[in-house]
């Protein structure tokens, strides 16, 4: 087994052993059994008060497909959240934690690069990440889908996207955590988190008003932290046509290119280098 | 063979305070090594270097041939923390078989050095307990398993005896005993200076970041020997003619305190006290500890 491999596989262990994830999947859990009661009632509603209140039975149809489609982006959104709040909760403490209470130690003087440290931790908490989405997400559009026999379009390319977003998130807070304490890593990476949706909300506004300004404001703040534009363009891809046209935190109306998707990619890939740089050079 | 390790002017500096100001050291293969010094003498952060863990500002090291930082040698390397944490959630199994993984080891052999060791430091029944259940003298005992789980070739023990009981120190030094036997170095770190005495071949004493003193321990007797002569009748320019053979020279009552560089001017001691017409009823050699030299080295403060 390559020592990326070991360290991938001590992480996951590590994250199930010692309760983090368990409690994250209480909460995963909770949130998706929530969530599929909520649906089971809202739609069982709508299902039979459209059609009395509505015009023609298209029209119904139309209601019933929208609301399906905005309540599912809703859902999506918290699952969203929630990810991210995973991922920043995994990456926070681990190379912080390992090096103030000196664990780190006797992994470093092994026969292994400090690289694959890192590398490893990284893809031990994407394999978890894949999960926790999964559940999440998944566990959102299943319940809809049995409800209601509704799928969003592009729906596996609106979960790959929501799923990197975990991602680079982690990825950040990995970065972090090779240079500062835990608890300052935490509090960076919800600033950042914060001034992404901030940015995130001025884009969308700007596009509503047609302001320009705004819009660019958004764009900055994208290219300074890409995590809520993946959201933005997740949301892009699986919306209804005409939910798109209305704003809000669930859907989008400015939506980010595929060239800053690509921007977004980039950033990961450069953050995970920089990780592994800070890494290596600290002294342990 | 190259030395088990080799340090020539090594020096780290945090900010503008030099932690290690140049350490230059050789420890030959099979040898048991102890470095000493007052805390903050740069022990640890010395030690932190060779394994490259701190990087150091300047100077060259090597480990077992290699440049520090080489991996193929510290596939052959050791090492117990001071103060170390391990993975506590592990159990004592699955914790040195994850070491024994990053050290590459084939599997087979792995399980059976585990097995082994676990034996030797007396955790068998607790194999199956996790770490955070284990008391501090059991993880010092798992930490020693851990560090010669490849059978290094050097092994690097930081305190390894803190927070042990009496059985615990004995196990201890009778590992070093062993592996040293075997032919592995051991660079051993420890305050206790008895445990030193007993178990290392060499030591250096470390100040300010800079050895001040390497000694043979085998012959501590011969370099440094303070005597008790029991005699009366001695004149006072007596008293000062046997600076010739020592110094330190200290009159009390019958008794005379001196400290000579070897045992062997004893004889001659004797027939110049008896030529001065003294009556001489003691002459007593007490070999000097180490606890006496390490005072005299670094002096009463500490070197603070």
């Amino acid at each position: 087994m390559s020592a990326i491999a070991i360290i991938a596989r001590l992480t996951f262990r590590e994250a199930i052993r010692r309760r983090i994830m368990l409690a994250g999947l209480v909460l995963g859990v909770a949130f998706v059994i929530l969530y599929s009661i909520g649906t089971h009632f809202i739609f069982g509603q709508i299902a039979e008060e459209a059609p009395l209140n509505l015009p023609s039975q298209m029209a119904a149809d139309i209601m019933m497909a929208e609301s399906t489609n905005t309540f599912m982006m809703m859902g999506l959104y918290a699952a969203t959240f929630l990810s991210i709040a995973m991922a920043a909760l995994l990456g926070a403490d681990t190379l912080a934690g390992e090096i103030t209470s000196g664990t780190i130690q006797t992994i470093t003087t092994k026969p292994i690069r400090r690289a694959d440290i890192v590398l490893g931790k990284w893809l031990g908490f994407a394999e978890l990440l894949g999960l926790y989405v999964l559940l999440l997400a998944g566990g959102v559009v299943l319940s809809v889908f049995i409800r209601t026999g509704y799928t969003p379009q592009n729906l596996l390319l609106g979960l790959g996207l929501i799923y990197m977003e975990s991602i680079l998130i982690m990825t950040i807070t990995l970065m972090l955590s090779a240079a500062f304490p835990a608890l300052a890593t935490g509090g960076i990476v919800f600033g950042l988190y914060g001034l992404a949706f901030i940015g995130g909300w001025v884009e969308q506004f700007g596009a509503l008003l047609q302001n320009d300004t705004a819009i660019k404001v958004g764009i900055v703040t994208s290219l300074i932290i890409p995590s809520e534009s993946l959201w933005r363009r997740a949301a892009f891809e699986m919306q209804a046509p005409i939910t798109g046209s209305f704003g809000s935190p669930f859907t989008t109306t400015s939506v980010p290119s595929p060239l800053m998707m690509g921007y977004a990619f980039l950033y990961l890939i450069v953050v995970l280098f920089i990780a592994v740089r800070i890494f290596q050079k600290r002294d342990l | 063979m190259a030395d088990a390790i080799d340090t020539n002017l090594l020096r780290k500096v945090f900010g503008d305070y030099a932690a290690v100001k140049g350490l230059t050291l050789q420890v030959q293969q099979g040898e048991v090594f102890g470095f000493l010094g007052p805390n903050g003498a740069g022990k640890t952060t010395s030690m932190k270097m060779l394994l490259g863990l701190i990087a150091p500002t300047s100077g060259e090291a090597s480990l077992l041939g290699a440049p520090i930082g080489n991996r193929e040698a510290m596939r052959r390397v050791g090492f117990l923390p001071e103060h170390f944490r391990f993975q506590e959630w592990l159990t004592a199994d699955e914790f040195l078989l994850l070491h024994g993984q990053l050290l590459g080891m084939k599997i087979d052999d792995l399980q059976q050095r585990r097995d082994e060791l676990l034996e030797r430091v007396g955790l068998t029944p607790f194999r199956n307990k996790q770490l955070r259940t284990f008391s501090k003298g059991m993880l010092q005992r798992i930490g020693l398993a851990q560090a010669l789980l490849n059978r290094p070739a050097l092994v690097f023990l930081d305190e390894p005896t803190s927070g042990l009981d009496p059985v615990g120190r004995r196990l201890v030094r009778d590992v070093i005993h062993e592996v040293s036997a075997q032919g592995t170095s051991v660079f051993l770190n420890s305050h206790l200076l008895s445990e030193i005495e007993v178990t290392c071949d060499r030591v250096a004493f470390i100040q300010h970041g800079e050895v001040v003193r390497v000694l043979e321990l085998g012959s501590l007797s011969n370099d440094q020997t303070s005597v008790t002569i029991r005699v009366s009748k001695l004149a006072a320019e007596s008293l000062n003619g046997l600076s010739q053979w020592g110094r330190e020279i200290q009159m009390d009552g019958e008794l005379v305190h001196m400290i000579v560089a070897s045992d062997t001017v004893l004889p001659e001691v004797t027939r110049y006290l008896v030529s001065q017409n003294a009556e001489v009823y003691s002459i007593t050699p007490n070999r000097m500890s180490l606890e006496d030299i390490f005072i005299e080295t670094v002096g009463k403060d500490g070197g603070l």
